[in-house]
């Protein structure tokens, strides 16, 4: 169960972000985007040539006190981040990959719609707000 | 009634009304049927409706009488206005507005209320009507230009009663949320009510142009209104037509549509679509969108690329937020990509988006792409209420499934589908049933055809048996000589027992089969078990008395199979000594005895010697048709079944493919036998005759045993003919090979692998029946003793 969840273009701007409304959004604005840099380093740390073989699933990228950041991307360098509770210890990193797998499924078949322009927002895919809600602790 | 005084727009609406509900014009009108639904269109909470009821006196009379009726309606509107339902505010209350009874008809209703009011009232009663945003009708109001229902509408004046609730339709929901929209400029925001009720009209004698489907209108709800307007794509949506009074938008009908249909062919889908749920797609509306399609992409078997499509749906004019999500809707397979029938649901959700109708969260069944281009019209209703939104039980995703009543071709589908799997599930299931023991023997055998009726048949049948025989002998005896010779090796090293070795080859095909029934199931040879069960079985009956120790030499059996086995072993030993018959006799055992042990063993229910005798016949002797000489084996059948009966036998029959070489079944009686045969077999080995060679010697017994124990515990002599046939064959494969020499190699080579998985089936039996053998053995010493211990005592 994420507490927020951000997909981030390939030019480090967000697609899409949302995050448990309870809290201060902004807090988790910062985060994932201060995750981005570890989201770098750990794509150059691969190499230029292990491109192809590189996982999609980055792991945990960084923990803090409250929270664990994990990081997902894609072959087009686009970024899945996910924050999760840390308090949060049964979750683990098979249901984090499940959570990636299903985000980057949903993300597909917006890319999929003709009327959505890449780099746009994600703002018109219900499929894709209620797959992420389903993600999202369920906090109400 | 209590001084009930109307308004002659009252009096004229209620008479109206009174007129719709009385349809059998008896001056009364039951409480059930319209009215209920009348009231029920009113909107007004149920407790309120039951209020009014009885306020009007329709409970104490169990009607609605013309009076009572008319109390009603003044109740009803009184309620409405917000007012406390009270007998005497029927007549306090001033300057009532008509009732109102929202449903489907909404609009027409207020229409009419509007109608009957004062044209100031009109307006009003119209803003008031509009207000709800459920009412249907005021969506209608601000685009009414295309409805051809509106012509209806012109008929304001026409429609007296129009509001009356459309009984049949309760979707009142989902239309209202399709209203939403209704506002939007987007343009053909047709009136759908307006469809609605004109056809409800109808009744009412109202001439309105389109509306003679009016009742299939009704009762279809909703939104009928895609039809209407529906074309006009490439031009402006009826955005021209605004906010035109009711009356006004009636007139103008002139819906742009401009698609081919007129408004007639707009009436009669609307018509249609009536019936069915909102989403419904009528023909004609189909055939518009494959024409559409066709001007796209001229294969209907085709797609449409997705940015074709993006081009196509824009120029609807739709905003591009509701045609993504249109399209998240419409493809149904996330491919980017729209086939036929996601077009035309596309198409459908633009049209109906187009009239107003809010899109709905799923697709709705009756949009779904179906596997097979279907006609839509079937069958309507299957979502009365769903209009929209529902989004259709069906799930958007999956569900090319046959949940989709209305989809006739869904149904052949479905039902393909459906006797495929069957027929799947039916060839899994039966190859399931085949048993390891078949599936062991299938792969190597080119007579597969065996395999199947090897698990399946439960008795063999001489003929099937003299059948396996043939083939036996065609495929090659070396291979069950094989594994029996090395099972014999094994088992002479062991020769704890004599008697049970002898047991074992004699008997061991039935004892050991039945032992290990009980003893071990192994689930291996369940399946083919049923000829090598019958076998065992045949001796398992026989061995209850516990094997005879091995010390005690008795050449005869405690169990009359034990005895058996000694004199099958003699016989066979003879035999063996005679050379090629006997050599023969010991590879095929193997396999057989193996097999019919693996069914044994696997089925410790099956006591029933005869079923493994049976079963394990058949098998051994489809299994090895490397064993020609099913006449040797008859002769050492008889011999052996003698022997057969003893318990520990069971293990060794196993191990005995006496009629299976090839059967993994033999393999298993091989291992099984191993073990116990060890001991066995040290002592059958000389009376095995099966095996030609001495190591084989043992190996045979048990499995001539086993064979023999099957023949007894089947009281057949067919079985036991087969089975002897069936051992005659194993044995006699080897001395038999020359014979089979000169059939295929192939099928000698197949008989080889065959017989090779049986051996090592079998072996894998025998050792476990070795086990139980031991264990068996080890008890009954330990019983005899007691039993010794005691006979003192007993004398005392």
């Amino acid at each position: 169960m994420a507490v927020c969840v951000a997909v981030i273009a390939k030019e480090n701007y967000p697609l899409y972000i949302r995050s448990v409304p309870t809290e201060n959004e902004l807090k988790f604005h910062y985060m994932v985007h201060t995750s981005l840099d570890v989201v770098d380093e750990k794509i150059s740390a691969m190499g230029k040539a292990l491109v192809d073989q590189r996982e999609l699933y980055l792991g945990l990228l960084y923990p803090t006190e409250d929270y664990k950041v994990y990081g997902y991307v894609t072959n087009s360098k686009v970024k899945f981040v996910m924050v999760v509770d840390a308090s949060n210890t049964a979750l683990r990193d098979n249901e984090i990959r499940s959570m990636f797998r299903k985000l980057h499924n949903s993300y597909t078949d917006v890319m999929c719609n003709p009327f959505y322009d890449p780099g746009d927002r994600i703002q018109s895919s219900r499929a894709f707000d209620g797959m992420v809600t389903s993600m999202m602790i369920q906090v109400c | 009634m209590e001084g009930l005084t109307l308004s002659d727009a009252e009096q004229k609406y209620y008479s109206d009304l009174f007129s719709y509900c009385d349809s059998e014009s008896t001056k009364k009108v039951a409480a059930h049927g319209r009215v209920l639904e009348l009231f029920r269109a009113a909107q007004l909470p149920s407790d309120v409706v039951h209020q009014i009821m009885e306020l009007c006196g329709a409970t104490r009379l169990g009607y609605f009488g013309r009076s009572q009726f008319y109390i009603a309606l003044k109740l009803v509107a009184v309620a409405q206005s917000g007012f406390p339902l009270r007998v005497e505010s029927i007549n306090t209350v001033k300057d009532l507005p008509l009732p109102r009874f929202v449903a489907s008809k909404n609009e027409q209703e207020s229409r009419h209320a509007a109608s009957y009011s004062s044209d100031s009232e009109n307006q009003g009663s119209y803003s008031g009507v509009i207000p709800p945003p459920p009412g249907r009708g005021q969506v209608k109001k601000g685009s009414t230009s295309h409805d051809t229902v509106q012509p209806r509408t012109s008929a304001d004046q026409q429609e007296p009663v129009s509001p009356v609730v459309s009984p049949q339709q309760s979707p009142p929901t989902s239309p209202h949320t399709w209203r939403k929209h209704s506002r939007h400029p987007s343009g053909g925001n047709s009136e759908r009510p307006l469809a609605g009720p004109g056809p409800f009209w109808s009744p009412f004698g109202e001439a309105q142009s389109g509306s003679s489907a009016g009742d299939a209108v009704w009762s279809g709800h909703s939104p009928p209104p895609p039809q209407e307007n529906w074309v006009s794509f490439a031009d402006t949506p009826p955005t021209s037509t605004l906010l035109t009074m009711h009356p006004a938008s009636v007139q103008d009908q002139t819906t742009v549509r401009t698609v081919a249909s007129a408004t007639t062919a707009n009436e009669i889908r609307r018509q249609s679509s009536s019936y069915d749920d909102p989403w419904k797609i009528t023909d004609e509306q189909r055939q518009y969108y494959v024409n559409q399609f066709k001007t796209i992409q001229p294969d209907l078997n085709g797609f449409i690329p997705g940015s074709a499509a993006k081009e196509f749906f824009t120029k609807s004019k739709l905003p591009i937020l509701e045609l993504s999500h249109i399209w998240e809707l419409s493809d149904f397979d996330k491919d980017g990509a729209l086939t036929l029938d996601e077009f035309c649901a596309a198409f459908h959700l633009v049209v109906a988006r187009k009239n107003g109708y809010d899109l709905p969260e799923k697709l709705p069944e009756s949009l779904m792409p179906k596997l097979i281009d279907l006609e839509d019209s079937a069958d309507v209703g299957d979502q009365p209420g769903e209009v929209g939104y529902s989004g259709s039980p069906a799930e958007a995703p999956p569900s090319k499934s046959p949940s989709m009543p209305s989809l006739n071709q869904t149904w052949p589908e479905l039902n393909q589908s459906s006797e495929q799997w069957e027929t799947f599930s039916e060839r899994s299931s039966s190859s399931q049933t085949l048993t390891q023991f078949d599936s062991n023997i299938a792969p190597a055998d080119p007579d597969t055809a065996i395999v199947h009726p090897v698990p399946i048949r439960m008795t063999p049948s001489k003929i099937h048996m003299q059948e396996m025989e043939l083939k036996r002998t065609g495929s090659d005896h070396t291979n069950p000589t094989s594994p029996l010779l090395v099972k014999t090796s094994d088992l002479s090293e062991e020769n704890k027992i004599n008697s049970s070795v002898k047991f074992a080859s004699g008997n061991t095909v039935a004892d050991g089969y039945s032992s290990s029934d009980s003893f071990t199931s192994d689930p291996e040879q369940i399946g083919n078990n049923v000829t090598r069960q019958r076998s065992h079985s045949g001796m398992s009956p026989d061995n209850t008395a516990p094997p005879p120790p091995p010390p005690r030499p008795q050449p005869s059996h405690s169990r009359s199979s034990s005895l058996d086995m000694n004199r099958t072993f003699s016989v066979t030993t003879g035999q063996q000594q005679a050379g090629v018959v006997a050599q023969p006799p010991a590879v095929p055992p193997r396999p057989q005895p193996s097999q019919a042990a693996g069914p044994v063993v696997h089925r410790p229910v099956d006591a029933d010697g005869l079923i493994t005798h049976t079963s394990t016949s058949p098998q051994q002797i489809p299994e090895q048709p490397n064993f020609a000489d099913f006449s040797q084996f008859e002769v050492f059948a008889a011999s052996n079944v003698n022997e057969e009966q003893d318990d520990e036998a069971e293990k060794h029959p196993e191990v005995l493919p006496v009629e299976k070489a090839s059967d993994p079944a033999s393999s298993l009686r091989v291992a099984k036998t191993d073990s116990k045969i060890e001991e066995k077999t040290a002592a059958s080995a000389p009376a095995n005759v099966s095996k030609g060679t001495t190591p084989l010697a043992p190996p045979p017994k048990p499995v001539r045993r086993r064979l023999k124990s099957e023949d007894e515990l089947r009281p057949e002599v067919d079985e036991h003919t087969q089975k002897t046939g069936v051992l005659a064959a194993v044995l006699a494969s080897q001395p038999s090979i020359p014979r089979s020499v000169g059939k295929d190699k192939k099928a000698i080579q197949a008989s080889i692998r065959r017989n090779k998985e049986t051996n090592t089936v079998l072996a894998r039996l025998n050792s476990e029946l070795q086990q139980q053998l031991k264990d068996v053995l080890e008890e009954r010493i330990s019983l005899e003793v007691q039993l010794e211990q005691l006979r003192p005592f007993s004398h005392l």
